[in-house]
């Protein structure tokens, strides 16, 4: 029988999901589309400016260049943690689509993937729109940083398996906020962002290093847009692509779990 | 309803369509199921023992049933009676606990996409997109039966024709009526021309006009050879559609039969309904005429309402007497008691 460690049997129909949420989103594009240039100018003046006038540089490089890829980073986990998590959920219970989606050829793990994949969508859309903005300040190198574009898809789906597990088992729309203010806030201010985690204590560098997602993405992103590329990046991409399989299994076996019944 | 135009386009899909049968255009409205080329007619469904349980409550005990190719099927029970749960096995999306069940002869445990591909449901809850109009609804779910665009699109517009939506065509479904958007969601239920079409309470907290204009074009799509599974609680419905249907209570089937062999097995023709005095109660027992006390009415199921009434009027000196056609409600009550059911 299933359980949360089976194979999910996925097929392309999951597209058909993706293809649906792509066209809901493009029908709706002016709001879909500015905040994250908003996102991207408010982190620039407040933090790269505001703070960034009294710390100077943080070894060397210079502090606006340093939170440039944390704002991508953070903007990755939010776009598609929130698609995920308010997202798949309002559709999954207010709006009753997965329902109607199984009652055709797809499955309920074809309907899963094809939220995962959008969520991880999202967050490469976010990227697209930001990356002009941050190139025109010249805060980020280019070509390098292209290759924020696909590192926001594996992380963006490391994010949506995240939030699609909170999904399954949230009793309530409500209680989604424990994550979103217990887990994410916390990481947008703990995982080597704003300043490098070396200032933590020990102890808590190892935690955010074993268990915070968000460290390992900020740090392959800081090498990409800086660049400053170094062999431990194949370690923090290892790390993400074991914890996002992970994820979009336990994810879809949950959600499986949840609504067939 | 009262538009001839809408009767004239009902009857000439009817004519249009009996002429176009294989048979010949002899073939007019029948109760009868159609014979297909002398051969036995291959069932649709086929469950033996079904079985569905959630924990410890059982919610499906054990049922068997085969529905045919062409006929309308109904699915009669009190809540909690079991006809959802039923419902959702043979659509695939629910899995059963025990049993056997074979839908177009394929089993939903392990072919479920490919039965899926064949169906066309109508759920009890509305769970239209809101997200897109009606033609986006329409045009959306075609494409998860891999439609291509051109056909999905053509026959998205066929069917708000079908269902009477074609002014609502870029209308978001949210600022539909209830009975627009049940017809919406009969339309979306038939994208994929379905061979076998589940309706889960179709009609439920529909006016008058809507519940026919409903039946009307379910009763075409019988007449085009679908197939068709319902519940209801509506019982007048359930008389004025189905071919064959069941009574369920508690999980299980109590009854099988066509609605009218169904009253005449279990109540008779004719009621008699007189209020419930002393008199007229010992009077009845002297007369050795059977009887039931609902509230403050007795009721007397009869094959001649005529003769009773004679006796009554003879006899008893009622006040009222009131005489009508014995229907399904009282095979129904009569099977599954008059206690509420929550």
């Amino acid at each position: 029988m299933y359980h949360i460690w089976s194979m999910p049997r996925i097929t392309r129909r999951a597209w058909k999901v993706w293809h649906r949420n792509l066209v809901v989103f493009f029908r709706t594009w002016q709001v879909n589309f500015f905040p994250p240039l908003i996102e991207a100018f408010l982190y620039l003046f407040a933090i790269g400016m505001g703070i960034g006038t009294y710390v100077k540089d943080i070894d060397g490089t210079p502090y606006i260049n340093f939170i440039a890829p944390a704002i991508l980073a953070i903007s990755v986990m939010n776009s598609a943690f929130f698609e995920c998590t308010y997202g798949s959920y309002v559709r999954m219970y207010y709006q009753k689509s997965f329902d109607a989606m199984i009652a055709t050829p797809l499955s309920i793990e074809d309907v899963i993937a094809g939220e995962l994949l959008w969520g991880a969508t999202r967050s490469v859309m976010y990227v697209i729109i930001m990356l002009p903005v941050l190139a025109a300040f010249g805060v980020i190198s280019i070509p390098a940083s292209l290759l924020a574009i696909p590192l926001a898809f594996l992380g963006g789906l490391m994010f949506a398996g995240i939030a699609m597990c909170f999904t399954a088992i949230t009793p309530s729309i409500d209680t989604l906020n424990y994550p979103s203010f217990l887990l994410i806030t916390p990481m947008a201010l703990f995982s080597g962002t704003f300043f490098p985690i070396t200032l933590l204590p020990v102890l808590f560098q190892y935690f955010a290093l074993a268990l915070l997602p968000l460290t390992h993405l900020v740090a392959i992103m800081r090498m990409l847009t800086l660049p400053a590329f170094s062999w431990t990046i194949l370690l923090h991409l290892a790390w993400i692509v074991i914890v996002t399989s992970v994820f979009c299994v336990v994810a879809i076996n949950l959600m499986r779990k949840r609504l067939i019944v | 309803m009262g538009y001839p135009a809408e009767h004239l386009f009902t009857t000439i899909n009817i004519i249009l369509f009996y002429f176009l049968l294989p048979q010949g255009g002899f073939l007019w409205i029948n109760t009868e199921p159609l014979v297909y080329g002398g051969g036995p007619i291959p069932s649709i469904i086929e469950a033996t023992n079904l079985k569905k349980t959630f924990g410890r409550i059982t919610a499906v005990d054990g049922i068997s049933f085969a529905v045919k190719k062409g006929e309308v099927f109904g699915f009669l029970g009190p809540n909690g009676a079991g006809k959802t749960s039923t419902m959702k096995i043979i659509a695939c999306v629910s899995p059963r606990t025990s049993g056997a069940l074979r839908v177009f002869g394929m089993d939903p445990d392990i072919s479920p996409a490919e039965i899926k591909q064949r169906l066309g449901v109508v759920p009890q809850e509305t769970n239209l997109d809101p997200d897109f109009t009606c033609y986006g609804n329409l045009f959306t779910y075609s494409r998860y039966f891999d439609m291509p665009s051109d056909v999905a699109q053509k026959k998205a517009e066929e069917l708000l024709e079908f269902v009477q939506l074609r002014e609502k065509r870029d209308v978001t479904v949210e600022k539909l009526s209830g009975g627009m958007k049940r017809r919406l969601i009969l339309a979306r239920a038939l994208v994929n021309n379905p061979d076998l079409l589940i309706l889960d309470e179709p009609t439920i907290g529909l006016d008058p006009q809507a519940r026919h204009l409903i039946w009307e074009r379910l009763k075409l799509l019988q007449a085009q050879g679908n197939t068709i599974v319902l519940t209801t609680h509506y019982l007048d419905e359930a008389a004025r559609l189905c071919d064959r249907l069941v009574i369920m209570d508690n999980g299980k089937i109590h009854v099988e039969g066509s609605p009218a062999e169904l009253v005449k097995e279990y109540v008779g023709n004719e009621i008699v309904e007189i209020e419930k005095t002393a008199e007229v109660l010992s009077c009845l027992e002297g007369e050795h005429i059977p009887f039931e006390i609902i509230g403050d009415t007795v009721q007397i199921a009869t094959e001649s309402s005529r003769e009773v009434a004679r006796i009554l009027f003879d006899h008893c000196s009622p006040h009222k007497v009131l005489t009508r056609p014995a229907t399904l409600e009282d095979v129904f009550l009569k099977l599954t008691g008059r206690k509420l059911r929550e």
